[in-house]
């Protein structure tokens, strides 16, 4: 789960991590009046989206408007804010639909001396969680990767005694701190880490992490996302969430207990187990087809998950055929026929069907798709799934 | 012989008493699989279908002997059901629960990696099977049947289309292995592949990745330098989008990294046969054993 930046430095603030003031505002005038609250000569109006790239991205109605912007009076803040508000920022990671933004964050301007990278995350290699700082503030780390490697800095930690100090000060000698900003940075690696495991997250971003020019570390922006997993170790969280943020379609899927991504194809998939779901996308394309969805009905699923999954394969109105793909293991293939046989009654099927059944009653299934008058194109195996449903949208 | 599983395996299943954990204790004692009871805490002393149920793990490897574990305890529980196994002395620990949180598998880990003599396999994977001796997992036993291919994969029903591919192509299998979906697990490609290639009755090994991390990579260059048995590949996601996770908590591209065509590439680098299509898993492996011999 992911959240905003402005939730993400609440929770920061919380466990004792420095962050700059700032203020939620979710008008214009709620805009201004941060400003003048938080008193200073220069303050930044954020738009509080989920994607990155918030600071180079435009708004479509407002081309000229960027999503992050630098004021120096009530007056600027305010009319930036009502050229932000209700519009839409398209970002880098947005996609061209972009994001609508419904909240500002107005934080206090500071004079910073450098920018730093700092990240979190869980190292698969060494099954522990990573701490990743690079001098490059302000980039995205992937990019420093693949240009300027030795610029990154990995000091993997433990997850129950979490960075030592003499970690945190080898880290902050290979970002080249001292003085007072080494001191912070003792203080402060440290913390982001408990955070880090306290919290469950996935990752803990802080791009940049500035030093001021009093040696002061703050984290200037927060990306925060959790372990889905450990969410019921946290359940405070569950008002964190922002489904505004979130596809419909994939929100409906997981209160189903359905695992389901859309994509830009026309050929719906319904497949139980999630590699062979990707398989069956990766399937479509090589038989030049371009599937429409990802969609894993899971091992456990019952009649009434499955139907709901065809609503959602159908109301996706680019679907033009879709490939039913079932290997039964716990998945019994006559669930999905009976489920798909009451899709035609329930749901309303009006596009081309292709099934391949294995597995689990398999015979059972066979015989209920042969009983029934639905025109419901069977298929043998993978590849003629595959062919037999690209062709239905040939010519 | 086989890897993991053999005649030796004497099986207990952790949460017996749920309905998941019950009706595949059944299952694999209908495959033949020596499970010799049940643990559930609070349920000590009980009987259910037959198996005797037993409080805690230490109890029952004392009354049944038993060396492996099969683990169905629902996921907030499911990293102290396996430090449990694990600390009572059972040796392979299979864990099929979806949904353990990442961190709990990291303190996991970090416990076993301590401990001599055990090995914990999954969690969120479909478990071991050596066809013809024991099913220690959710696969369906039928369509496996006893060979000379050693197969290892991240998923679960991409799995079962491996094994009933091989079983069209009139190949059988030594042990299947499901190493799992999540980013951090117990056992990894390499550790598969070291026992496949120290095993005298598997010739052939068959490989099943997907995106994200890079395991496969590490997998490839082991193969190159360690392993000698020919094998073929296949890595599904290659059409998956960036950022998203598809389902497997592990499968994710992230900053670009974790791409099926670099895996694919790594792969090929090191001689694996990889297979284009999921459809011709089967027959790339059969291809691997004729390049070998030729």
């Amino acid at each position: 789960m992911k959240i905003h930046e402005y939730q993400g430095k609440d929770l920061l603030k919380a466990s004792g991590v420095a962050v700059p003031r700032g203020i939620v505002a979710r008008t214009a005038e709620e805009a201004a009046a941060a400003f003048e609250e938080l008193g200073g000569e220069l303050a930044v109006v954020k738009s509080q989206i989920h994607a990155g790239g918030r600071g180079k991205g435009r708004f479509a109605e407002e081309p000229e408007q960027p999503g992050v912007v630098l004021v120096r009076s009530a007056d600027e803040a305010r009319e930036h804010a009502s050229r932000m508000i209700g519009n839409t920022l398209v970002t880098i990671q947005t996609g061209e639909e972009g994001k609508t933004v419904k909240t500002l964050f107005v934080e206090e301007g500071l004079d910073i001396a450098r920018e730093l990278y700092l990240g979190i995350v869980i190292d698969r290699e060494t099954s522990s969680p990573v701490l990743i700082t690079s001098t490059e503030g302000g980039m995205a780390i992937e990019e420093v990767a693949a240009e300027t490697p030795e610029k990154i800095h990995n000091e993997p930690f433990d997850v129950v005694d979490g960075l030592t100090a003499d970690q945190a000060r080898t880290v902050g000698e290979s970002l080249g701190l001292d003085g007072e900003a080494m001191e912070n940075a003792i203080e402060l690696f440290p913390a982001l880490c408990r955070f880090f495991v306290d919290n469950d997250c996935s990752l803990t971003e802080i791009n940049p992490l500035v030093v001021t020019g009093a040696g002061q570390l703050l984290c200037l922006d927060a990306k925060v996302s959790f372990d889905d997993n450990a969410m019921f170790r946290h359940e405070s969280f569950d008002g964190l969430r922002d489904l505004d943020e979130e596809d419909p379609a994939e929100v409906r899927a997981g209160e189903a207990g359905l695992s389901y991504v859309n994509l830009d194809g026309d050929i719906g998939c319904l497949v139980n187990g999630a590699g062979l779901a990707m398989s069956t996308m990766d399937l479509i394309k090589l038989h030049g087809g371009e599937p429409a969805n990802f969609l894993d009905v899971g091992g456990g699923a019952n009649v009434e998950a499955v139907t709901e999954a065809f609503r959602i394969i159908l109301d996706d109105s680019n679907v033009k055929a879709i490939l039913v793909n079932i290997f039964g293991g716990i998945m019994k293939c006559d669930t999905i026929v009976e489920a798909l046989l009451g899709a035609y009654e329930n749901v309303g099927i009006t596009v081309p069907l292709v099934v391949r059944l294995e597995g689990t009653n398999v015979e059972l299934a066979r015989e209920m798709l042969e009983g029934s008058d639905r025109d419901i194109i069977s298929a043998t195996d993978l590849t003629d799934a595959a062919q037999k449903v690209v062709a239905t949208l040939g010519a | 012989m086989s890897i993991l599983v053999n005649e030796q395996t004497k099986v207990l299943c952790q949460g017996i008493t749920g309905r998941t954990g019950l009706f595949h204790s059944q299952q694999c004692r209908e495959y033949g699989t020596p499970l010799v009871g049940g643990v559930t805490p609070g349920k000590g002393g009980t009987e259910i279908d037959g198996f005797p149920v037993f409080d805690s793990v230490a109890e029952a490897i004392e009354a049944t002997g038993a060396n492996t574990s099969m683990v169905f305890v629902p996921p907030r529980f499911c990293a102290a059901a396996i430090t449990e196994a694990a600390d009572a002395g059972i040796e392979l620990i299979i864990a099929i629960t979806e949904g353990v949180p990442v961190l709990d598998m990291v303190r996991v880990r970090q416990h076993i990696d301590g401990l001599d003599n055990c090995r914990l396999v999954g969690p969120n994977c479909p478990g071991v099977i050596t066809p013809g001796v024991a099913k220690i997992g959710i696969m369906p036993g039928y369509i496996h049947s006893a060979g000379s291919v050693g197969l290892v994969s991240r998923s679960g029903t991409l799995t079962y289309e491996a094994a009933w591919q091989l079983g069209n192509v009139g190949l059988g299998q030594s042990t299947c292995v499901g190493i799992g979906g999540d980013p951090v697990n117990g056992t990894n490609f390499i550790d598969v592949l070291d026992l496949f290639q120290a095993d005298s009755q598997t010739e052939a090994i068959l490989m099943i990745g997907e995106i994200g991390g890079n395991a496969e990579e590490q997998a490839a260059a082991h193969i190159e330098a360690n392993v000698t048995k020919p094998v073929a590949a296949f890595i599904a996601g290659a059409t998956a989008p960036p950022g998203k996770r598809m389902g497997h908590a592990g499968a994710i591209i992230s900053g670009g990294s974790g791409t099926a065509a670099d895996k694919i590439a790594a792969l090929q680098a090191a001689g694996v046969e990889v297979a284009e299509s999921p459809a011709d898993m089967g027959a790339a492996l059969k291809r691997a054993i004729e390049k070998a011999s030729e």
